[in-house]
């Protein structure tokens, strides 16, 4: 029984830092412009879907697929962020639930056009794959990895928002937009480079989803409701808030079904329902 | 626009009066009976989903609230009518009763959370909410017949006369009365000084306390009538389908409701009825069996509709009329 709890506990962790992977944009860039983008997930499906073509039409390796799933969905979102999203930056946010749900409608569609419906099958180099034992706890090695990747990430983020100039700027705008904005801080700049960055992220959480709960068409919207909890819960514009959510809703998600699988993911939406009774603003939001 | 010289209750005798266009419309309904005599069911799905989007409207159109989660009314509706008639008797009218009561019931205790939050939050936890009753009915599978559907709801004839056909004769003039009644409903509510009201919270939330209204004991008000309303067309669904599924609860169903009232255009009347037609018409038409490209289509269309006709199609064919008035 310990033995087993140890393990739901690593393997809800991994699942929550690929959750976090996911999120976080989306996290930074509500906080800062207030924009409900419903498709972040379909950039997170692009970076899938970039990796699994990569991969097994063109038999690149898989750590080389990573940057293209990463710059795939970051220019992807840029191109869509100047067309589309620019119109509803001030506009009610049903516009911008509309905006993004019809974006993701579309994404599902050409995902199922181009590749069908099924599961994207990928075969993982051999160093990843199989478990490793470490003082007589079974780790699997793919979900050490996505451990390990996950937090050098959240260390950088972590970094480059507090130690950088560009990161004073994004959290000022995050803080009061207005004001950022009265003292010349280029709000748009900062806000599209991070919607950019915040998608790169959501497309290579997409690509290293892949070997944990697969990827179809589906995907953009089955983990779009995973995200917005996170979001929700964990607070808007707040790193640490997104990771802590992450890994709250990871760990709960996994041992649920682990322990009582006949109640499915019913307890998570309803400590979501009751977190956000509780705070309105997420556990780390201040507004 | 002469509006503004117009005392509150001159404008809204003026509202309230039937417009030619209005009682052409309703006499229209009628036509399927002699004109697609083949296609009464669909016909009986349009009264349905035109009610439910009715019900949306209620809440978003004219209250401001966005709900991602009001197919959770639906499904209340729909399972409460199929378990009434699958347990107790097959009666039509009393299983609507039912479902309009266990989904009001619902409705009247969620407004007071919803009647709470704005925003984000407010998106989230109808979402959730949604969500949770999916959770919930999937998981009683004694009940609910979970993932394989409720089986075993069969309908007496209403009144005892007009028994269920095959064609959807019965069922469609059944969908229609009941629409026709409840939008009468509506009607009346939207032209009340509540109704007044209620565009006064959606324009502006804060202001609205300030100049005596109670606001949230308002919104709890419109949000219950437009659960029970939702619960009604759920369980007319499941009477005139003798079916419940899970889907009836789902998100798609939610994010569809929204799609055809917006379509239509939201915080009018007639927006989530046109709406209906348009969109299950079209579905039907393309839709065949590539349901995937059905939501590209989906998908495209609001885009299209948020950037270029922000008030669907009832504003879209206002602005022209008023702008062919004008030249």
């Amino acid at each position: 029984m310990i033995g087993s709890l140890f393990g739901v506990l690593f393997d809800g962790f991994a699942y929550g830092m690929l959750l976090f992977l996911l999120s976080v944009g989306l996290s930074v860039t509500l906080g800062m412009m207030n924009f409900v983008n419903l498709a972040h997930c379909a950039f997170a499906m692009l970076g899938g879907y970039v990796t699994v073509t990569l991969m097994n039409r063109l038999d690149w390796p898989f750590f080389a697929t990573l940057p293209f799933a990463f710059l795939a969905a970051a220019l992807l979102s840029i191109l869509f962020e100047r067309v589309l999203y620019r119109r509803l930056y001030r506009a009610s946010e049903l516009d911008q639930v509309l905006l993004t749900i019809g974006i993701a409608f579309v994404s599902v569609a050409v995902a199922a056009y181009i590749y069908g419906t099924v599961q994207q099958p990928v075969q993982m180099p051999a160093y990843l794959r199989g478990s490793i034992t470490i003082l007589g706890h079974t780790f699997g090695v793919y979900r050490l990895f996505l451990v390990a990747t996950s937090l050098v990430i959240t260390a950088l983020l972590v970094a480059a928002l507090e130690y950088t100039r560009f990161g004073a700027q994004v959290r000022a705008a995050v803080d009061n937009q207005r004001m950022a904005r009265g003292l010349g801080i280029n709000v748009d700049g900062a806000f599209a480079l991070t919607f950019a960055l915040g998608s790169g992220l959501a497309g290579l959480g997409g690509a290293l989803a892949i070997d944990i709960v697969g990827l179809d068409p589906a995907f953009a919207f089955t983990y779009l409701i995973y995200v917005l909890i996170v979001v929700s819960v964990g607070g808007l514009g707040s790193i640490g808030g997104s990771f802590v959510a992450a890994t709250l809703i990871g760990i709960s998600d996994v041992a649920g079904k682990y322990y009582v699988p006949q109640l499915g993911a019913f307890l998570m939406y309803l400590v979501m329902i009751v977190l956000l009774m509780w705070r309105p603003a997420g556990l780390f939001g201040r507004r | 626009m002469s509006v503004a010289t117009l005392t509150p209750q001159a404008y809204l005798h003026a509202q309230a009066r039937w417009t030619p266009v209005e009682i052409a419309f309703w006499l229209a309904t009628l036509l399927p009976y002699w004109l697609f005599p083949d296609y009464l069911s669909l016909a009986s799905q349009i009264a349905i989903t035109a009610l439910f989007a009715l019900s949306l409207d209620l809440i978003l159109g004219y209250a401001g609230i966005v709900s991602l989660g009001h197919a959770a009314f639906f499904g209340l509706g729909a399972y409460t009518a199929g378990l009434v008639s699958k347990h107790i008797w097959g009666e039509p009218t009393s299983g609507l009763i039912a479902g309009a009561l266990v989904a009001g019931f619902v409705g009247y205790a969620a407004s007071f959370i919803v009647a709470r939050f704005r925003h984000l939050a407010l998106i989230m936890i109808t979402l959730g909410m949604g969500l949770l009753l999916t959770e919930l009915a999937n998981s009683m599978h004694w009940l609910t017949g979970g993932n394989d559907g409720l089986q075993g709801v069969k309908m007496w004839p209403i009144f005892n006369t007009f028994r269920f056909d095959l064609f959807g004769k019965t069922a469609y003039g059944y969908a229609l009365i009941v629409l026709f009644l409840l939008f009468v409903v509506a009607r009346r509510i939207i032209n009340s000084p509540f109704g007044l009201s209620l565009r006064g919270i959606r324009e502006n939330a804060i202001r609205m306390p300030a100049l005596g209204a109670r606001s949230r004991a308002h919104i709890r008000t419109i949000y219950t009538i437009s659960a029970v309303m939702a619960g009604i067309a759920g369980a007319l669904l499941a009477q005139t389908t003798e079916t419940v599924s899970l889907e009836v609860l789902g998100f798609q169903r939610s994010a569809d409701v929204l799609v055809i009232l917006i379509l239509g255009g939201a915080g009018r009347l007639y927006g989530g009825l046109v709406g209906a037609i348009v969109f299950m018409v079209a579905r039907d038409q393309f839709s065949g069996n590539t349901p995937q490209f059905w939501y590209f289509w989906i998908g495209t269309l609001l885009i299209l509709v948020v950037i270029f006709l922000p008030n669907g199609i009832l504003g879209g064919l206002a602005k022209l009329t008023a702008s062919w008035r004008r030249a």
